[in-house]
């Protein structure tokens, strides 16, 4: 990995043209955008915008029908993108019946570990000490999301897809989102991130990236 | 930054699962359970002449052992897609078809690896011949990765529709067929003294096939399920 300087002329995430069509039914686009290392965009719509839609193109899970991605000025292939991106969701993704700590190893077994972090340390930094041997079936749906946040902080990917990273989340909760992604940002990472709510993110003021129904 | 490795995914995976179906043990005796009871069925309505029994005793234990790993593979992918684990697993940087053959790896552990363990008690319920038993061990060892990898296709296609237990059963059940009548038949020729080889070579192949196979046409169904 090479060190990206927030003045890095070379964007992490770079889309061109962006469409995507769900049987012959255009749900965003075209839309052209891109993100550099050390930014966070708020990614603004009504509902049915096409914002989750948006992420899983950009994550890979769905290819987009026209237009191109291209991740530190290369074009992504399935392989290359998914160790640089990691997406975060409506479903948490994480096993009802597997601890929170296991569950945060079977994601580090599959997408491998940042340097520096451990499990029971980015447990600690969301709050959910005393937590991590205890079934993610008897959590709430808070903490829930604390322990998918806790993923994010595990894996090595520089880009957050996050979305509705705010849904079910206390006061404090919030607050510890926008920490997260400050310090991510501060590290040369960046985040696309959908939310309803604008007054979620309160720190600083977030590049906007509006997002309209395709004509 | 340390990456994971393919075999380090591959090895969570399984893991993962087994720990899964061990939190669940109770879940994981029934299929043994249920192809307990589908046997017991047969001496209530036919009769309990052994003579009678003996002659269509293979026949239904693998008949039974096709239905109870047909009902237990709504478990392969159903719950990871409804959670989200799908998601994060497609995501991974790893090639999808080996990730997805551990998992029905786990799959057939799990599920199938019971069936074999009870098959010769259901033998022996239905009088059976002992010197037929090696065969049937032999051929449902071979028959039940390849009814998991089968089933596979089939639960990939259909994960993402809600409600989808009785396609599934119509999607799966032709598949299952060739496998019933050579593993049948196997037996079928050994108790009547016939050689039995043949059908069990037969099996063999489809089951190199389909290992190939089945995890491509998994991954691309799956894909396609998620979209």
């Amino acid at each position: 990995m090479h060190s990206q300087a927030t003045a890095d002329p070379v964007p992490l995430l770079s889309a061109r043209a962006l469409a995507f069509s769900r049987n012959e039914e255009p749900i965003f686009g075209p839309i052209d955008f891109s993100l550099h290392a050390g930014e966070v965009v708020l990614i603004e719509g009504d509902n049915g915008s096409g914002k989750t839609t948006l992420l899983k193109v950009l994550s890979g899970l769905l290819l987009p029908s026209s237009g191109t991605i291209e991740l530190h000025g290369e074009a992504l292939t399935m392989s290359r993108l998914s160790q640089q991106v990691a997406l975060m969701g409506h479903l948490p993704g994480l096993k009802a019946d597997l601890t929170a700590l296991e569950n945060l190893e079977f994601s580090i077994g599959v997408f491998g570990l940042r340097a520096g972090n451990t499990p029971m340390l980015a447990l600690a930094s969301l709050g959910l000490q005393g937590y991590e041997h205890v079934a993610v079936r008897l959590l709430s749906a808070g903490q829930k999301k604390r322990v998918a946040l806790a993923r994010l902080l595990l894996v090595p990917a520089a880009l957050w897809l996050l979305d509705e990273p705010y849904a079910n989340l206390d006061k404090e909760g919030i607050d510890l989102v926008n920490r997260l992604l400050e310090a991510h940002a501060r590290r040369g990472g960046a985040a696309l991130i959908t939310s309803h709510g604008a007054y979620a993110f309160t720190s600083g003021s977030p590049r906007r990236l509006p997002l309209r129904p395709a004509a | 930054m340390r990456y994971g490795t393919l075999g380090s995914a591959c090895a969570a995976l399984i893991r993962r699962d087994l720990l899964l179906t061990w939190r669940r043990r109770g879940d994981a005796l029934n299929p043994a359970l249920f192809a307990l009871m589908v046997v017991a069925l047969f001496p209530l309505a036919l009769g309990p002449e052994p003579n009678q029994l003996m002659q269509i005793a293979a026949g239904i234990v693998f008949v039974a052992i096709l239905l109870a790993s047909l009902l237990a593979l709504d478990a392969l992918f159903r719950s990871d897609y409804e959670d989200g684990t799908l998601e994060q697993i497609v995501l991974s940087p790893h090639p999808l078809p080996v990730l997805l053959a551990c998992r029905i790896g786990a799959h057939w552990l799990t599920t199938a690896v019971p069936l074999i363990l009870v098959a010769p008690l259901l033998a022996e319920m239905l009088h059976l011949p002992s010197t037929v038993m090696p065969v049937l061990m032999l051929a449902l060892a071979i028959a039940t990765p390849l009814l998991s990898l089968l089933g596979a296709v089939c639960v990939a296609l259909t994960v993402g529709m809600r409600r989808s237990g009785m396609l599934l059963a119509l999607l799966v059940l032709p598949l299952y067929v060739p496998v019933l009548i050579f593993a049948a038949g196997a037996c079928n020729a050994a108790q009547a003294g016939l050689p039995f080889l043949a059908p069990l070579l037969l099996l063999g192949a489809g089951l190199a096939l389909a290992l190939v196979l089945v995890p491509l046409a998994c991954a691309a169904a799956l894909r396609i399920s998620i979209s």
